[in-house]
């Protein structure tokens, strides 16, 4: 078995809502090996969000740790998890949640802009990924000239576009016909197995869950067992 | 693409909007800029007077002259270079409207014009003036605008100093800088004490006021002390003042436009303010759920402060830059519309880099609480906005 990308430790995480605490994760472990595609399930509430941004370091634990890739974030401070959210995390959201005046080629683009690359490098990244998505040749059109499924293989490109270590995609066919879910989840499974990206993907749908190679259930805040 | 060319797509979103703010700005810019122009030029006089020359007048009021006879006296004191002396004269041409009323001055033709370095007159008109009794000099502005031209006699009516009276024009004066005023009109004071003898002999003999050349700026205090001590018992007592207080005397009379001016050219910054603020924190408040993917992506706190406050100050500039540029024609028709009521209108330099200065400012402050609210909000909770 491969060596585990994503080690997640005893994490708690509880919300206030102004003097109450709620309780969303409590002393959950789980471990991601490099290269798996895993799906969390559970109903709303069940905390699979919140599990999913503490792994993509946009949320903080109340108490335990998160290594990912031998980097444990939980202690990094907000400026260095910025940095580190830039080279090792590719996020595919629900909404797409694309900029509205920036072509699919600029917000692609987007990570890049936090790198280094020159301005050949660059759009060689952006013209790769799109191409990877299918969508090489809707690199100036706007998102609101595009459909649902191809705003959301935008998105998907823009997540890829950096080589992240994991891409953590949160309920990525919520939005979409079936038609279009459907693609989606074929190009999630192509980035799993053609480009050995580990994936973890939250998801109502079972549908989608069966892409993946593990699907691990949360409920009150437990993770169940396999 | 770079973070520049996203805060320049930002503020096209909504291109009405943007427009209507940068235009307020611009217009209120404009009218700050306007305001300062006009407190400005009504200081104008007070800014290009000379710290070498004193004024004597009489100790009451300016409009009590003061007898020729202490010309001499005040040449002898020392430290004084030179003296000249000059009356208001005033009178009306054409009709007693302010569109043609223009300072008329009666001077000492030896040496008045030579204290004042500012007035540039060719020698040979100068000549002449000095031989024709009643000949006058007059500034290039008032020549262009009743088009005169030398040789043109200028038909008075006399108020102060009743009666028909006629000067030729002999000399044109320009102004040695755009801060001079070319709005005067200068006559030989022996032309009208030659008249006055004729007509009121009792008003002969006397001058407005002196105009004292001292050899050390530094000794103006002394010098007018020691002028206004030889006058202290004589019945015409004396005031001396540097011409740059005689001259403030005058604005002071309305000093309480000239404050509520520049306290309204205050407030008009205060609006600026608060219209651009409106406008940055709708847009960042709309951009919330786009700041939590940026900030998802890695950029940092910093990046979003830069983008929020990037595109205040962008409408910023361009409002100031567009509002000093209106400014610039208003003044010109003011000038050439009101070139007695305002001899040197000018948008100075310090106006245009405080309207910019105020309007980057404004960019800046505009942005200060729209900016540090997007840069503090959890990815979390801006994920969950409605966008």
């Amino acid at each position: 078995m491969a060596e585990a990308i994503v080690q997640v430790h005893n994490v708690t995480k509880i919300y206030k809502r102004d003097k109450m605490e709620i309780p969303v994760l409590q002393n959950i472990t789980i471990d991601v090996p490099e290269g798996e595609f895993l799906a969390l399930m559970g109903p709303s509430g069940s905390g699979k969000t919140t599990l999913l941004n503490l792994i993509a370091g946009i949320d903080r634990p109340n108490s335990g740790s998160i290594v990912i890739a031998g980097t444990d974030i939980s202690t990094l401070k907000d400026s260095a998890l910025a940095k580190w959210r830039s080279r090792h995390v590719g996020f595919v959201f629900q909404f797409y949640n694309l900029l509205p005046v920036l072509t699919a080629y600029e917000n692609v683009e987007l990570p890049l802009l936090l790198t280094h690359l020159s301005k050949k490098e660059k759009r060689e990244h952006v013209e790769m990924a799109l191409n990877v998505v299918g969508l090489s040749d809707r690199m100036k059109h706007y998102p609101k000239q595009l459909s649902g499924g191809q705003e959301q293989r935008v998105a998907i490109a823009r997540a890829i576009v950096t080589d992240p270590t994991i891409i953590v995609a949160d309920e990525p066919t919520g939005d979409l016909d079936k038609k279009s879910a459907d693609e989606i989840l074929l190009l999630m499974e192509r980035l799993n197995s053609e480009f050995k990206k580990t994936i973890v993907m939250v998801t109502h749908d079972p549908h989608a869950a069966e892409k993946a190679h593990v699907i691990r259930h949360l409920e009150k805040g437990d993770l169940l067992d396999k | 693409m770079r973070i520049l060319k996203l805060v320049s797509k930002n503020l096209l979103r909504h291109k009405l909007r943007t427009f209507l703010t940068v235009l307020g700005l611009a217009f209120a810019v404009f009218a700050f800029g306007f305001l300062r122009t006009i407190v400005t030029a009504w200081y104008s006089g007070v800014e290009s007077s000379s710290t070498s020359r004193l004024i004597t007048r009489h100790a009451v009021s300016f409009i009590y002259p003061l007898p020729l006879s202490y010309r001499d006296q005040i040449g002898k004191i020392p430290g004084v270079s030179s003296v000249s002396y000059a009356y208001w004269f005033q009178g009306v041409y054409k009709d007693n409207t302010f569109d043609n009323f223009f300072p008329r001055f009666a001077i000492d033709a030896e040496n008045f014009l030579e204290m004042y370095p500012e007035f540039v007159i060719p020698f040979d008109q100068l000549e002449t003036f000095k031989k024709e009794r009643n000949s006058c000099i007059v500034g290039k502005k008032i020549m262009e605008k009743y088009s005169w031209k030398i040789g043109d006699v200028i038909p008075i009516d006399g108020d102060i100093f009743p009666g028909k009276w006629e000067f030729v024009i002999r000399g044109i004066y320009r102004g040695k800088d755009r801060t001079t005023d070319e709005t005067q009109m200068f006559f030989q004071w022996s032309y009208l004490e030659e008249q006055l003898k004729q007509r009121t002999p009792y008003r002969s003999g006397q001058v407005g006021w002196y105009t004292i050349k001292i050899a050390n700026a530094n000794d103006a205090a002394t010098v007018s002390e020691n002028v206004d001590a030889l006058f202290v018992n004589s019945s015409a007592k004396t005031k001396t003042e540097t011409e740059k207080a005689f001259q403030q005397g005058f604005v002071s009379l309305s000093s309480a436009i000239l404050t509520s001016m520049e306290v309204i050219s205050y407030v008009i910054i205060g609006i600026i303010l608060l219209v651009l603020a409106n406008t940055i924190i709708m847009s960042a408040r709309e951009r919330i759920r786009e700041y939590a993917v940026l900030k998802t992506l890695g950029f940092t706190s910093g990046h979003i402060i830069g983008l929020v406050a990037g595109e205040s100050l962008i409408i910023a500039a361009i409002g100031g830059c567009l509002g000093i540029a209106f400014t610039f024609p208003m003044a010109a028709a003011v000038a050439s519309g009101f070139p007695t009521m305002f001899p040197v209108f000018n948008v100075e330099l310090s106006t245009i880099v405080l309207a910019m200065t105020f309007s980057l400012l404004v960019g800046v402050l505009a942005s200060i609480f729209p900016a540090v609210r997007a840069a503090r909000i959890k990815i979390v909770d801006g994920l969950r906005q409605i966008g």
